[in-house]
């Protein structure tokens, strides 16, 4: 999932960042562009491709009645899944997937989960019988660094910009009622915000040669609120109590900006 | 979320006793598996962990070796009988997460540099799980990669903090982990005073956020102690030998 860098350009990138300079001549706060188009997908219930830099995943949401987890009965499910497929980087082979995946399909879930945005206790159909499942599954199909928040946008928009059907229950079966679609009970909009921490610097948004250099990074998950939900460190290296001060201001502050494009594609009637 | 459970009383007790900065019992010892050249096995709780380093050894497959430096693999299990409903045994993905977050904490605390084409592996086998084993299991790993003679920049101590009642606690147990607001389980290293394991799950405002993990730190460094005497006993009782 990441690029082979060798001494030379990790040399360079740190060379770089002493002077305030990024490899890619960005601001260390400033994320990558940012594409997204949703309904790309005819077949899912909502579904969004998006483009963070050359980094591309698709996401798709499918809905369908299914049974509770047994302790809890009386919400819907919601899933989150992750994948990158071979074709996204010569590296990437098939089978199972990797630690590296587990992670980001995780996390992604987790941001999502515990921001509460879907209200999950809207989607039974009857308590501890019948509810309704909320599928995200995102497919990468190009690398270039920085998964966690390219997935996690994808899945927002795709959810933000779906239909939910719906279902009557007869004879216990749940039956799906033609042309009667109603909005996905939303209560906020997630952002991640990851950044790596190179020597000491925190750049926003690493891309993939910053990603393969970085010693530790950070994944922050923030509520329309400004409130923090989620939170992953990962990689080899350590932090300090006030880099995390330092991320947690970032996060904060770049959060409302991508919250508002994200917004952009939620369903609202 | 479940509001019939009392979680924190008028008195500032919680569910099991405890203060709210008060850290559950914590029993450590250290060199207790013979085949392992490291380990050790921690009550935290009622989590009883069970961890054992081998290594620096020749690595299998031989494409994961690095020519530069040893390498840190780690696998965090939970016995089927850890949990009340038997646990599948084949690792779930919530346990593979935990191995890699459990070596990434590790990894910035061990020097395998002068071991290149190595790996030393840390298995973690949880026997009984309640609330916070992640942190658990990272206190044992490290008593044992220090065990094990790997040579270490810093021991890793691990605590979780959370909020339960809209309050900032000491070490989550299971029960407050399912009904409270959120958990942060922090792995520090004392010495060098760095974080190298963060995860949280719920909502925190800045203030609560900043205070989770300064609370936690706290609790690492009164783990950190129980750490060091698990060591010291092991070592004392090896010399009178």
């Amino acid at each position: 999932m990441t690029t082979i860098i060798d001494d030379l350009k990790k040399n360079k990138i740190l060379g770089l960042l002493k002077n305030e300079k990024r490899i890619d001549s960005r601001g260390f706060l400033e994320p990558r562009s940012m594409t997204i188009d949703i309904d790309v997908i005819q077949k899912a219930n909502g579904s969004a491709r998006i483009e963070l830099g050359n980094t591309s995943v698709i996401a798709g949401v499918k809905i369908q009645p299914d049974k509770p987890f047994p302790d809890l009965g009386d919400k819907g499910i919601f899933i989150c899944t992750a994948e990158i497929l071979p074709l996204a980087h010569p590296d990437i082979e098939p089978g199972p997937p990797g630690e590296d995946v587990i992670e980001l399909a995780r996390v992604v879930d987790r941001g999502i989960r515990e921001t509460s945005m879907l209200d999950l206790s809207k989607l039974v159909l009857e308590k501890n019988k019948s509810v309704i499942g909320i599928f995200v599954d995102n497919s990468i199909t190009n690398c270039d660094g920085n998964l966690f928040d390219a997935c996690s946008y994808a899945s927002t928009a795709a959810i933000l910009s779906s239909n939910l059907p719906t279902w009557k229950l007869e004879n216990e079966q749940p039956v799906l009622v033609e042309d009667q679609e109603s909005i996905i009970p939303i209560t906020t909009i997630p952002v991640s915000v990851t950044m790596g921490i190179l020597n000491d610097y925190i750049v926003v948004d690493p891309n993939a040669d910053e990603w393969e250099c970085m010693d530790a990074r950070i994944t922050m998950i923030t509520n329309s609120d400004g409130n923090i939900c989620a939170l992953q460190k990962g990689g080899s290296g350590s932090v300090t109590y006030d880099q995390l001060k330092e991320c947690s201001q970032i996060a904060i502050s770049i959060g409302p900006k991508i919250r508002k494009i994200l917004k952009q594609y939620q369903i609202d009637n | 979320m479940k509001t019939d459970m009392q979680l924190l009383n008028n008195d500032g007790i919680r569910c099991d006793g405890r203060k709210i900065d008060e850290l559950r019992k914590i029993t450590i010892k250290a060199g207790i598996l013979k085949n392992a050249n490291g380990s050790a096995y921690i009550e935290f709780g009622n989590n009883k962990i069970l961890v054992g380093v081998f290594g620096p050894r020749d690595v299998h497959p031989k494409h994961l070796s690095d020519t530069n430096t040893g390498i840190l693999r780690c696998r965090y299990h939970m016995s089927p009988f850890s949990v009340t409903e038997r646990k599948n045994p084949a690792p779930s993905r919530r346990e593979i997460e935990i191995s890699k977050v459990i070596k990434e904490a590790l990894q910035p605390s061990v020097i395998l540099k002068k071991f290149p084409r190595t790996v030393v592996d840390v298995f973690v086998e949880v026997l009984q799980a309640d609330g916070g084993s992640r942190c658990a299991a990272l206190n044992a790993a490290s008593i044992a990669l220090a065990d094990a003679g790997i040579p270490m920049k810093d021991m890793v101590s691990a605590c979780a903090a959370g909020k339960i009642a809209d309050t900032i606690v000491l070490d989550v147990n299971n029960e407050e982990d399912q009904a409270g607001q959120a958990d942060m389980p922090v792995g520090y290293m004392p010495n060098l005073d760095k974080i190298t394991l963060l995860q949280l799950d719920g909502i925190l405002t800045t203030q609560e956020y900043e205070k989770c993990i300064d609370v936690a730190i706290q609790g690492c460094k009164i783990v950190y102690e129980i750490q060091k005497k698990a060591l010291i006993d092991k070592f004392f009782k090896c010399d009178i030998k």
